[in-house]
């Protein structure tokens, strides 16, 4: 449990649940979830390495290509349905987003804000953001869908998903002032 | 291989007996059978560690290790079975099995008919996944094990290890299911059909008979095999091991072999043909074609696999056509639409349908973590 927004997910996770961890990774919050929280589910990662570390870590995990949607579950089949700073690697978030509030009775979603003031304050000199959250250079990055918490709650909108609880933090620290320019990862708790 | 770390060393098959008879699904019954076996490990006190490995089309209960006699005679899933390996026989007592119909020493269609005095032949029942799996629960009562910490096996291995969680589930704690199918496709149909016609036109056939006329019906063997081995490969595994390599200097403007995929292909066929047995060939694909668990359930495999119980492995290859991952994606859904305990490997693998058997170490390293975490 190394990244902030794992405590965060872990708090909101209700004791029992059943979860569906998108873009698990090597399966740490579905062990941790499993450990602190007796929620149980499965995990959905596409690289052989991640996916081999779940195995590692002994949750139980799907390799399979979130791009192609989630044909595999049923509706409203899982408590909750978490994409951990996943989205800004998705191509197709409107339909990804959509799925998950099919498949899930809650989503939680967590990403890096874009609109930090670090991040403003490269663009304004004129480069791409690079830092903690966006580590990547602009021609090596994973992430394809970069956005601001207004953009997301934007969609949000769209797509009729209500927002049930927003955490945004920085350095690990929760921020409540202007958080779209102080805050440096946010969490999402939505319903359909 | 032999004696080397990480392997079982020399082992020697054993014949289990049944002196009652023994019911198909197809209704036919023969009076006894025997099963050949091989175990590797130990059997703990709490009879809890055993893993029932499940072979595919050619291979036998030959697992792991190598014969005295035979040092050459290595197991078909060696790289995968013995100390310190990823199916690790420091701590599972692992038993390979020859199915029912087989034709390296079980009961099958070249043993004797004890109502003839001659070998069944053509008069052998038609096999079925389920009489094999059936079979084999016969095997497990006589060796006293009364659950199986898991099953295990590829391609028509796996699915016995899936019809063992559908048809005991409570005798099966995992169920791993490798590079298979619930349900052949029509083409998969199509080529075993093809390979079947081989070998009932071949004239030394004799409807099945064959073996009172002194001959076997080489020339369809050989071209069942050509066919298989076709379908078991990737077209690119196949570009890249043979391309349009020559064997001989150049074009020979005839029928003999220009290119070394031609070579293999026969030399497959011709090595095939002089140990398999036709009437076998026969009923194991068969067997396949017949295997669909979802048949009396409306075609609904999540409906058929709700009696399952054990927690499932499933993994596949990319390159696999002859049993494609959407199949096992379809098995992982059933699975998941009840809310069963699976994990699901799609791995990016070169090998075509045979990856099941190679030593990829994304795939060996998944199931020694599988194993590893199973609790006895």
């Amino acid at each position: 449990m190394t990244r902030p927004d794992l405590e965060t997910i872990a708090k909101w996770v209700a004791p029992g649940s059943r979860v569906l961890d998108l873009g698990c990774g090597d399966g740490s919050l579905l062990r941790h979830l499993w450990e602190g929280n007796q929620a149980h589910g499965y995990g959905v990662e596409i690289d052989d390495a991640e996916v081999l570390a779940c195995f590692r870590n002994d949750v139980n995990v799907l390799q399979l290509d979130l791009e192609s949607g989630l044909a595999l579950f049923q509706d409203g089949s899982f408590d909750c349905v978490i994409l951990s700073e996943t989205l800004q690697t998705i191509h197709r978030i409107e339909l990804l987003t959509r799925e998950m509030l099919r498949v899930g009775k809650e989503a939680i979603v967590s990403f890096p804000n874009f609109g930090h003031w670090q991040a403003r304050l490269q663009v304004l000199a004129g480069r791409m953001p690079v830092s903690a959250e966006l580590p990547h250079q602009w021609y090596n990055t994973p992430n394809v869908h970069l956005c601001t918490l207004a953009d997301f709650e934007d969609l949000c909108a769209k797509l009729g998903a209500k927002i049930r609880e927003r955490a945004v933090l920085s350095r690990g620290r929760p921020v409540s002032v202007l958080p779209n320019l102080l805050g440096s990862l946010a969490v999402y708790r939505i319903t359909a | 291989m032999a004696g080397s770390a990480g392997s079982v060393g020399i082992v020697e098959a054993k014949r289990a007996v049944f002196e009652e008879p023994f019911r198909f699904r197809s209704g036919a019954e023969i009076p006894r059978f025997e099963l050949m076996y091989e175990t590797y490990g130990t059997l703990n006190a709490a009879r809890s560690n055993a893993v029932l490995v499940c072979h595919a089309l050619n291979a036998s209960h030959h697992v792991a290790g190598t014969y005295a006699a035979e040092a050459d005679n290595v197991g078909f899933w060696d790289n995968l079975v013995g100390p310190g390996k990823p199916l690790d026989t420091d701590r599972f007592f692992v038993i390979g099995n020859n199915y029912i119909g087989g034709c390296f020493g079980s009961t099958g269609p070249t043993s004797v008919n004890p109502a003839t005095g001659k070998p069944y032949g053509a008069d052998f029942p038609v096999v079925t996944v389920e009489d094999w799996v059936a079979a084999q629960a016969r095997l497990a009562d006589q060796l006293g094990i009364e659950r199986f910490a898991a099953v295990i096996g590829g391609s028509l291995g796996a699915m016995q290890a899936l019809q063992w969680a559908l048809a005991y589930p409570d005798r099966i704690g995992h169920s791993l299911v490798i590079a298979s199918t619930p349900r052949l496709s029509a083409q998969n149909i199509a080529f075993n059909e093809v390979a079947r016609q081989a070998i009932v036109t071949d004239p030394d056939f004799h409807g099945g008979h064959y073996y009172e006329h002194g001959v076997v019906p080489r020339r369809g063997l050989r071209i069942a095999r050509m066919i298989g081995h076709i379908t078991y490969l990737s077209d690119d595994a196949m570009m890249e091991k043979f391309g349009r390599v020559m064997r001989r200097a150049s074009l020979g403007f005839d029928f003999d072999v220009d290119f070394e995929i031609e070579s293999y292909l026969r030399h497959q066929g011709d090595k095939f043909s002089t140990y398999f047995d036709a009437n076998t060939y026969l009923r194991i694909t068969k067997a396949l074609d017949y295997y669909d668990p979802a048949v009396d359930f409306g075609g609904d495999l999540a409906r058929s696999f709700a009696r399952a119980k054990a927690a499932f492995l499933v993994v596949s290859f990319k390159s696999d056509w002859r049993f494609a991952p959407a199949r096992s994606r379809a098995m992982v859904k059933a699975l998941l639409d009840n809310r069963r305990i699976v994990s699901y490997l799609e791995l990016d693998a070169p090998g075509g349908h045979d990856a099941f058997l190679l030593e990829d170490p994304r795939y060996h390293g998944a199931l020694r973590a599988y194993f590893e975490n199973i609790e006895l």
